[in-house]
């Protein structure tokens, strides 16, 4: 067996919180990568994935150091090095492909030096020469006008080309190991599979050996010979892409697999209401958009007439890429933005427009619940504080009657009741989104549009917060109406779909047969670009160029 | 519009702004001026100031007139450079002023010149080895400089190298400038006071600023790519933070016109400030009104030349 590139042997790496408690977070870590292969870190957030992956580089972020173990490459130990000769080892042995390539990239920096900045420090080549190499990395990683992308500022190019620019940076000093940081976690899934490709390409085609965290087991199958599934900062299980999709032997993997099963949706039994066969929703012709109103009509028009309606006790998903409209869509329906033309109808009733104008019972009818629990929870305030002020503002509750209901609402979404005490800094992700969904559940309402509420947070935790949605749904009798970009997600909750384009519903059919019955062609794109479980699929898919030109968002 | 004027017109429009900025401050500096206790007429005449007399002065000075058609013709004036007469000594007010502001101008030049490159490169070194020793004596001395009043800092100055080691003369006007080694000696107490001063608040914002940008993922990314420390900050850093800095040195930089009353009496330096105080004192208000004008025209277009620079400064809006 050829000497394996890297080798990590009992890696401890320790943090220091805030608080200045000592913890570990990388708890003797050991493996191995030979020469041309790439490895997947997966695990969640906080499982150790990106600090593993740094600490290969030498480097730990603010708090954290590496305690003890080896990290060798190639020759040279990097964790017994000097930073200086770190930072020699950085970007010609070993370079770096970030989460965000648009945050990565310095504003006001022309893309071009920065990347050939790699060669410029390690004074690898003359400039002529580096540029030279970077226009066929351009090439190599299917970039358009490769000439001239270079003269460009990083906010002049589109987040899929950011990101392939990006490995362009770490690939001009030959290195013999790339890192990729959750590169395409940031993308949408159409542009996800050009990005990977061109990764895979220039990958194998140069031999380099590469480590690829994520959080995404299908993406990882696309591109891993070998996965690491961490937890906690322990390695859980090794194997082959083929051995951890279709054998795994540990639970924690088999959990995550589990996550990825689409559970199709059983649409729950309308109770009886005969007497009220009214929509809960409804929205005709439904225009807004942002920016300064000429004519009563708003400079960019955004969400442009949009109809749809969601029954009693129905989900409505509302899917599309990142410019979509659906975020729009849902802050027109709630108020929040002022629709300019069209009206939103709930339980056959007009709403106004603006959210100011609409009454008390309007408001509490329909709730919103916001992607990021983070800011959407105000972090000074205790979450008895922020369950009880909607209590108080629609019902008038106060005392003893407020405490009691607040500590029903953390019931129904399985939350201690003592957590009323905490902060919302003091919770986890999962924790926060249940928190948030409570507050909206506060005022009794009978709609809730949920925008990307699980999309930030893990596979396992997202699917909890799904099956907490269904049982509320089947206490209380909600509807939902539910924004997301993930497929699976929307198939797991609703019963009908829109999918939305710049703007425009294209299609709109039942969440079921959605797969198989889809026949707008960018309907079909988004379908056929969600990754399966499945090593061979990337090389297996084909899509039309055209559709491509057409929908895809590059 | 072509996308390569678009800065050029933002910066016209910044200019605007400033323009009209001007106009608003105009009104209010005239109009406080106003309310000011007391009638010139009556001072200016003291004990012969009998009823009549009184009366007679404010018709021959135009003192009965609105308060607006005063304005009007006080705006117009200054529009043409033509400043009006100082009620007390009937002298032509930029006359008055002139002499004054090149000295004013001369004292905030030289400690600009001082405390601008110290003060950027202590507050950048702050925050390129942040937490080192070096960071925290930067940090420990800003803040005993902001916490000690100027008066204090000018008076000991004196105490100490005027009174006690007689190396440099307390007063700073009027003393032989002809040589280099003079003029410095001449300027050194006040330029120092005032850059102890100013130097603070320079120092702390810019290591904010640079510090918020070493924070963001293209900075670790440069890391990444093994750059120094040095690269890091000064490539990578600093060029994202020139707009807070700017603002910062503009801010800093506008108390040397206005704000310096305190050390241009501590070292009886004739300056702008001290001449607004004294026609305070006579009720000169043609005088009053050009020095604040003169305040505000300094701090707008040191503001206004600070937001131009984050303006150019920003590839999106370039």
């Amino acid at each position: 067996m050829t000497e394996p590139l890297v080798s990590v042997r009992d890696l401890r790496i320790g943090a220091t919180t805030d608080a200045g408690r000592k913890v570990e977070i990388i708890k003797g870590v050991n493996f191995d990568i030979a020469p041309g292969e790439i490895v997947a870190l997966i695990g969640e957030s906080g499982s150790g994935k990106t600090t593993i992956a740094l600490s290969l580089m030498g480097h730990t972020r603010t708090g954290c150091r590496i305690d003890d173990g080896s990290i060798r490459l190639d020759q040279s130990d990097i964790t017994t090095m000097s930073e200086r000769d770190r930072m020699q080892v950085r970007g010609t042995e070993v370079s770096y492909v970030p989460q965000s390539a648009a945050a990565a990239f310095n504003p006001s920096k022309r893309i071009m030096d920065q990347v050939i900045e790699i060669a410029a420090i390690h004074d690898l080549m003359p400039r002529a020469e580096a540029e030279k190499k970077a226009v066929e990395l351009f090439r190599a990683l299917a970039l358009p006008d490769a000439d001239t992308l270079g003269q460009r500022y990083p906010h002049q190019v589109s987040g899929g080309q950011l990101q392939r620019l990006s490995a362009a940076m770490a690939l001009i000093g030959d290195p013999k190991l790339v890192i990729f940081d959750e590169p395409t976690t940031a993308l949408d899934v159409t542009t996800q599979i050009e990005v990977l490709r061109a990764f895979k390409s220039v990958m194998k085609k140069g031999g380099i050996a590469g480590v690829y965290v994520s959080h995404d087991l299908a993406v990882v199958a696309q591109i891993a010979d070998r996965i690491i599934v961490l937890k906690g900062g322990e390695i859980q299980e090794v194997g082959t892409a083929e051995q951890i999709l279709n054998a795994p032997q540990h639970a924690y993997t088999k959990q995550l697999l589990a996550a990825f099963e689409p559970v199709p949706h059983q649409p729950v039994a309308p109770t009886a209401q005969p007497a009220r066969p009214k929509p809960i929703l409804e929205v005709y012709d439904l225009s807004a958009g942002y920016g300064h109103m000429r004519n009563g009509v708003p400079a960019a028009k955004i969400l442009k007439s949009v109809n749809f309606k969601i029954e009693r006790g129905r989900n409505l998903g509302v899917i599309g890429e990142s410019g979509s409209g659906k975020s729009t869509l849902a802050r027109a329906v709630a108020g929040i933005l002022p629709a300019y033309q069209g009206a939103v109808m709930v339980d056959g009733m007009e709403q106004k427009r603006d959210l100011k104008s609409r009454s008390k019972e309007e408001l509490r009818r329909m709730q919103i619940v916001f992607q990021l629990a983070d800011t959407a929870l105000n972090p000074t305030h205790s979450i008895g504080t922020l369950l009880a002020r909607p209590l108080t503002f629609y019902e008038g509750l106060r005392g003893k009657a407020r405490d009691a209901r607040v500590a029903e609402l953390l019931d129904m979404v399985h939350l201690p009741a003592a957590l009323r005490h905490r902060l919302p800094g003091e919770l986890s992700g999962g924790q926060k989104q249940r928190v948030n969904l409570a507050r909206a559940l506060a005022a009794n309402p009978e709609l809730i549009l949920c925008d990307e509420i699980t999309s930030a947070l893990d596979t396992v935790v997202a699917a909890a917060i799904l099956e907490l949605l269904k049982e509320l749904q089947r206490e209380l009798g909600l509807s939902y109406m539910f924004i997301s970009h993930d497929l699976s997600t929307v198939e797991a909750i609703c019963d009908d779909v829109l999918v939305m384009y710049k703007g425009e519903v294209v299609e709109a059919l039942p969440a079921a047969r959605m797969s198989t019955e889809a026949t707008h062609p960018y309907s079909r794109l988004l379908i056929s670009s969600v990754p399966r479980l499945d090593t061979g699929w990337l090389s297996g898919l084909e899509q039309d160029p055209e559709l491509l030109a057409q929908f895809a968002n590059r | 519009m072509p996308q390569s004027l678009q800065p050029w017109f933002l910066v016209i429009q910044r200019l605007g702004i400033a323009l009209l900025t001007l106009v608003i401050v105009s009104f209010a500096v005239f109009f406080a001026t106003e309310l000011l206790p007391g009638d010139v007429a009556e001072i200016l005449l003291g004990q012969a100031a009998t009823p009549e007399a009184v009366a007679g002065l404010r018709e021959a000075m135009g003192l009965n007139e609105p308060a607006i058609s005063r304005f009007v013709g006080w705006l117009l004036g200054l529009a043409q450079g033509d400043l009006g007469n100082s009620y007390v000594n009937n002298m032509d007010v930029a006359e008055l002023i002139s002499g004054r502001l090149s000295n004013s101008l001369k004292l905030a030049g030289l400690t600009t010149l001082v405390s601008v490159p110290i003060a950027l490169s202590l507050g950048i070194g702050a925050a390129m080895w942040r937490g080192s020793l070096f960071d925290r004596i930067v940090t420990v001395l800003t803040i005993s400089v902001i916490s000690v009043p100027e008066f204090m800092v000018a008076t000991l100055a004196v105490l100490i190298f005027a009174v006690w080691l007689d190396w440099l003369p307390a007063l700073s006007y009027g003393v032989d400038v002809s040589s280099l080694s003079a003029m410095l000696k001449a300027y050194a107490m006040p330029v120092i006071a005032l850059s102890f001063v100013i130097s603070a608040q320079m120092i702390r914002m810019t290591r904010a600023a640079v510090i918020e940008t070493i924070n963001t993922p293209y900075v670790e990314m440069a890391l990444l790519k093994g750059a120094s420390r040095k690269r890091m900050v000064l490539g990578h850093a600093l060029p994202n933070a020139l707009g807070p800095i700017a603002n910062a040195v503009a801010l800093s930089l506008s108390y040397l016109v206005g704000g310096v009353i305190i050390v241009e009496t501590i070292f009886s330096y004739p300056g702008v400030a001290k001449l607004m105080v004294d026609a305070v004192s006579t009720r000169d208000l043609p005088l009053i009104q050009s020095c604040a004008m003169i305040f505000c025209v300094s701090y707008l277009s040191l503001i206004t030349l600070a937001d131009v620079i984050a303006l150019l400064s920003n590839p999106r809006l370039r």
